[in-house]
């Protein structure tokens, strides 16, 4: 009974070798093959949770990011359809403004820039080499995949009320019960879409 | 003679914003700088290190969250002990937050980078980075338009209202943060001798 059990198991190991081998012949995509940080990882989370301390202090303001795309969206909106955008549920709770949130955003364009700068990182490129290495070099697939991640994740971050930085850090930070679900299930679509597209 | 009542209810008032509206943007212009600048420098602005995140080959994201957690949480825990700061809570709705946490989750990997790290990749030079941003506002905008639909459906699953996980748990505050923070430390040192990067 005990090896009738194990029989197939063993089958199953022996046939799934050869996979392996060829799994391990040619290596899939390695993250680690590509530039790491400049920074040592603490030092800049703690320096982020220092940045928290300050924004909540000076400015009553938790860290966030994902609001300004939907500010620059309502701006787009009220340009081009004022009345119709101001019938929007959303847009009536959260009138489009040039606020703290806004500006912040705007500057950490500007942060990231004077960090590559000075730190010789600067890549000015159209694709990321770990792209190239799984998708090759057609800009046009990039654009419309980075498009499609862009729009989805902000269906999901207004949906959810939040992004990797007003759940993901301001919101679990405040021990926010939201923020906690929503950053497990982040990284719960995150892996799978991730090993789906750099691992089958 | 100060009225103890009184003097309860001024501790717990909101405390008045330090500086002026004004000034304020000008903050978060100073903010939003030390923001993207820590971001580029933990490397969380390169697709590589994103995407080596949701593989479980690459644990910088995690270290950077999970270190930014602890410190911000014990700091703020302590301000807002003193009413130096506010709590800003946003409600928990668990259909909400699961559907969009998965969307975003999703899009989070088809792009490479996430809202707050697409703007410091776009600074370093990641000009790919664009192209999520505009389908950030694309899609802000589709959100805006079913948002009466999700407001009255999505929205109104599992709504808990402003909910703290020591709320849920029925722990005192205080306890909670210094359990949690240790435990997180625990999960760091861990990562670190468990991880290459």
């Amino acid at each position: 009974m005990r090896i009738c059990r194990k029989a197939p198991c063993f089958i199953g190991v022996l046939a799934l070798l050869p996979l392996h081998v060829a799994v391990a012949v040619e290596p899939g995509a390695n993250a680690l093959n590509y530039p790491g940080p400049a920074w040592s990882p603490y030092i800049v989370g703690a320096g982020i949770g220092v940045l928290s301390w300050l924004t909540f202090y000076f400015s009553d303001s938790p860290i966030g990011a994902s609001s300004f795309y939907a500010k620059v969206s309502g701006f787009i909106g009220k340009r081009f359809a004022k009345r119709h955008t101001e019938s929007l549920a959303y847009f009536k709770d959260n009138p489009p403004c040039m606020d703290w949130e806004f500006v912040f955003v705007v500057a950490t364009i500007a942060g990231g820039a004077i960090a590559a700068l000075t730190g010789g990182e600067f890549t000015s490129e159209w694709l990321p080499a770990m792209w190239v290495a799984r998708f090759g070099d057609s800009i046009a697939l990039r654009a419309v995949v980075a498009f499609g991640g862009g729009v989805l994740m902000a269906v999901g971050a207004r949906l959810a009320g939040g992004c990797t930085s007003g759940h993901g850090i301001s919101g679990t930070l405040q021990l926010n019960v939201a923020s906690w679900i929503s950053v497990v299930c982040f990284f719960i679509g995150g892996i799978t879409v991730a090993m789906l597209l750099f691992k089958l | 003679m100060i009225d103890p009542g009184k003097a309860v209810q001024q501790s717990t008032e909101k405390p008045p914003p330090p500086v002026a509206a004004t000034s304020k943007l000008m903050l978060g212009a100073i903010f939003g700088l030390a923001f993207g600048f820590l971001l580029q420098k933990g490397g969380v602005g390169k697709f590589n290190v994103l995407i080596g995140q949701l593989l479980l080959q690459d644990f910088t994201v995690a270290k950077v969250m999970l270190t930014a957690i602890v410190v911000g949480m014990v700091g703020i825990f302590v301000l807002h002990h003193f009413a130096k700061v506010n709590l800003h809570i946003k409600p928990t709705r668990v259909g909400a937050n699961m559907i969009g946490g998965l969307l975003f989750g999703a899009g989070f990997a088809l792009l490479g980078y996430c809202p707050g790290t697409a703007a410091a990749a776009l600074g370093q030079g990641s000009w790919d980075a664009l192209f999520g941003m505009v389908g950030l506002v694309a899609g802000s905008w589709l959100f805006a338009e079913l948002s009466g639909w999700t407001q009255r459906t999505i929205e109104k699953w599992g709504d808990l209202g402003k909910v703290l996980l020591p709320d849920l748990l029925h722990l005192p505050r205080g306890v909670f943060v210094v359990g949690f923070a240790v435990t997180l430390t625990a999960i760091i040192v861990l990562l670190e001798l468990l991880t290459t990067r």
